[in-house]
């Protein structure tokens, strides 16, 4: 850990370096510059938070005031949350998205690491045709491939089931794991793997002990992309579940009713979407720093 | 430990290129020899098939007298340096010194008793828990050594693991890298550019062009007795001056002056039955050390042409000093000398008459852009064959 720490820190100095110079020489063009950057970060920022802020404050809103139009609630409740988790419909769905999506996740990484391993390591004939295919992939229209795929899992009899879904989620999360993985591999020195294969390693052991720790930032990035897209996917989940046994939060949303025939279940989603929201948050969080800072420096001469 | 032959190994890469062509070198064990020549020569590659890390396309390679063609690097028990040094930088000095020890799987005191011997060795102790993102340079490249002396392999590979320091500390390592080989007398190939460490370090040297040996030597041999242009033009520096000439009437016809062959050439140009066409041209080499200041008097009474020169540049170095002229007549040309100056970088600067360097003595008064007398100490001159190269004085093809 000392190496993630210290990288960030020791190359801050440098870069930092020539802007204080710079803003030393010409302290007012630098000032507006500044603040023009503020202000457009700021105006960015606002925009991204207002709907989500919008959203927290609805979760915490009574049915009788979801629709005062007022953005810090009058009356705080904590009854929506109550409301949800006293529900299976949601509690099974949070479940099912879960599973779901870490299955997808390890999976997507795993195949991943080792079809961009090949990738950016192997020269073997139809290379650039899987590059070109995975790419092609990942640009189709999902929408197409859900009547065929609802039909044709009914079929094989798993329509309805996690499996059913995760499949569909590789599909599209498999490209995408293998572009953002194969450029961190190939960030990483030949010789590195040379120095373990001449060290005594067989090709598995100088993967596991020197690449992929080494790679350990790029497979983190891609675990957290593959697991939100998995997390937030609506389009497969509604159409190729039926029942809570596989339904995901975003398809169980769908089906929130209210207290009464005739009331919204605003609440409910809200509260529904604000805590699906949080898992996400958490991991960006958590594994910021990491994405970010690069393991490989002082690998070879700096 | 042990000794390392390669038999005819040939390798083309998938692409069709020939990077090393029908190579054959014996090297015994505990020997340090030395690859060097031009960049894309082969040097890497061979020292890579050696290690197991490329495939032998054809021939055969014996290591400890058994044959290894087929062995994975892990089972070579050979250690490599790399020119990168290739450290692994998520793992501390210790770790990475061990590391080959620890894939062995041998017992964690042992594996810590060794690195600790070789970081004693190589003045890594007060390092040992660091990463190599928090060495200099220096120490990086000795944690690289480190790597591979704590595993007491059959042989070490060395790819030019000296040319990312600063000069300084290059002559410090070198002397480093001699101590340590004499100490642990284990069989060494080495990959330099540098015309210093393959004169010093190694007890042999090998030449190679464009993936062929061109000769395999002691130092000595190399300088003295050159088989090629080639290698005569790239071991030592400054390098070998290269001049045309031609035979006429049993003497040679220079720039520098008409040359009365001795007993030794007269003897190697009656054995040479001329170029491919029979001419009488041939390529004259004489080293700058051959040359002095004719009005010096150690060289009074010594035969030899003496020819008066415009000094263009003076180099004074206190020991001596190099003196740069060029004389009419044009230039050597050969294959060779082409490539040597691709090499060197000098290709925009081949037309015109050559420049010719000349080490003189630190006690001659010869001034820059003043003309000046120079003698030529012609028993030291070397001839060779402008079609194939070879100097007439070398053994037939090695
Ligand atoms: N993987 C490869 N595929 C095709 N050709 C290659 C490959 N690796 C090296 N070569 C070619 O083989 C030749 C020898 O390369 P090598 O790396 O052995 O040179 P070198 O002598 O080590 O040069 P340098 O001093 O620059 O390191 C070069 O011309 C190079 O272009
Ligand atoms: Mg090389």
């Amino acid at each position: 850990m000392a190496t993630i720490a210290s990288t960030p820190g020791a190359s801050t100095p440098g870069a930092s370096a020539p802007g204080t110079t710079a803003r030393g020489r010409r302290p007012s063009g630098e000032r507006t510059a500044l603040l023009g950057w503020s202000a457009a970060n700021l105006l960015i920022l606002g925009i991204s938070l207002v709907p989500l802020l919008w959203l927290v404050s609805l979760s915490f809103k009574t049915p009788a005031s979801i629709t005062d139009g007022s953005f810090i609630p009058n009356e705080w409740t904590l009854e929506n949350y109550r409301g949800i988790f006293g529900e299976s419909l949601f509690t099974r769905a949070l479940l099912n998205s879960l599973g779901i999506a870490l299955i997808s996740t390890v999976l997507a990484v795993v195949l991943g690491s080792m079809a961009a391993y090949a990738i950016a390591r192997l020269a073997f004939p139809g290379k650039r045709l899987l590059i070109g295919l995975a790419l092609l992939i990942a640009m189709f229209p999902q929408i197409s491939l859900v009547s065929p795929l609802f039909n044709l899992w009914r079929q094989i009899g798993i329509f309805d089931t996690w499996i059913g879904l995760i499949i569909p989620y590789l599909t599209f999360s498999l490209p995408l794991a293998i572009y953002t993985l194969s450029a961190f591999f190939r960030e990483i020195p030949w010789d590195l793997e040379k120095a373990a294969q001449v060290d005594g390693a067989t090709p598995l052991q100088a993967f596991l002990r020197v690449i992929a720790p080494l790679a350990a930032p790029g497979m983190v990035t891609t675990a957290i992309l593959v697991f939100i897209f998995c997390w937030n996917d609506f389009l497969f989940a509604i159409s190729l579940t039926s029942t809570e046994q596989s339904r995901t939060v975003p398809a169980a949303i769908a089906f929130f009713t209210g207290a009464s025939q005739f009331a919204q279940p605003i609440g409910s989603i809200a509260a529904a979407a604000v805590v699906i929201t949080i898992p996400i948050i958490i991991f960006v969080l958590l594994f910021q720093r990491r994405i970010v800072a690069g393991l490989t420096s002082g690998a070879v001469k700096g | 430990m042990a000794d390392i032959v390669l038999d005819h190994v040939t390798k083309r890469f998938p692409d069709g290129r020939l990077a090393v062509d029908d190579a054959s070198l014996s090297i015994t064990d505990g020997e340090f020899v030395i690859l060097v020549g031009p960049s894309g020569c082969g040097k890497s590659t061979t020292l890579n098939m050696i290690a197991g890390l490329e495939d032998i396309t054809t021939g055969e390679l014996r290591i400890g007298g058994k044959m290894v063609n087929d062995l994975a690097p892990k089972d070579r028990d050979i250690a490599m340096v790399f020119q990168s040094y290739a450290l692994y930088p998520h793992m501390t000095v210790r770790k990475n010194m061990g590391f080959a020890l620890a894939l062995a799987k041998r017992p964690k005191d042992e594996i810590n008793r060794k690195v600790e011997e070789a970081a004693q060795v190589l003045d890594l102790t007060e390092h040992l828990d660091r990463k190599p993102a928090q060495l200099s340079g220096g120490q990086r490249q000795r944690v690289a050594m480190g790597r591979a002396i704590v595993r007491s392999p059959k042989a070490f590979l060395m790819d030019e693991p000296l040319s990312n320091l600063d000069a300084k500390l290059r002559v410090q390592m070198r002397t480093e890298v001699s101590r340590l080989q004499n100490r642990l007398g284990t069989t060494t190939v080495y990959v330099t550019h540098d015309q210093t460490e393959a004169m010093t370090l190694g007890d042999r040297v090998a030449v190679l062009r464009s993936g062929r040996i061109q000769q395999v030597g002691t130092p000595t041999e190399l300088y003295s007795r050159p088989a090629t242009v080639f290698v005569a033009g790239f071991i030592g520096s400054p390098a070998m001056n290269f001049v045309p000439a031609t035979l006429e009437e049993g003497e040679l016809r220079t720039p520098f002056g008409t040359i009365t062959p001795d007993d030794r050439q007269r003897r190697l140009l009656e054995g040479w039955n001329g170029g491919a066409a029979g001419g009488r041209s041939l390529i004259v080499g004489a080293r700058p050390e051959h040359f002095e200041d004719a009005a010096l008097e150690q060289v009074k009474d010594r035969p030899g042409p003496r020819f008066t020169v415009t000094v263009d540049v003076l180099e004074r170095l206190g020991s001596d000093s190099y003196a740069y002229f060029t004389v009419a007549g044009g230039r050597a040309r050969a294959a060779d000398l082409e490539e040597l100056a691709h090499d060197a970088g000098t290709v925009d600067l081949a037309s015109g008459d050559p420049q010719i360097v000349a080490r003189l003595d630190a006690v001659s008064r010869i001034r820059e852009g003043e003309n000046a007398e120079l003698w030529l100490d012609t028993d030291q001159l070397h001839l060779f064959d402008p079609d194939t190269g070879r100097n007439l004085d070398a053994p037939a093809a090695t």
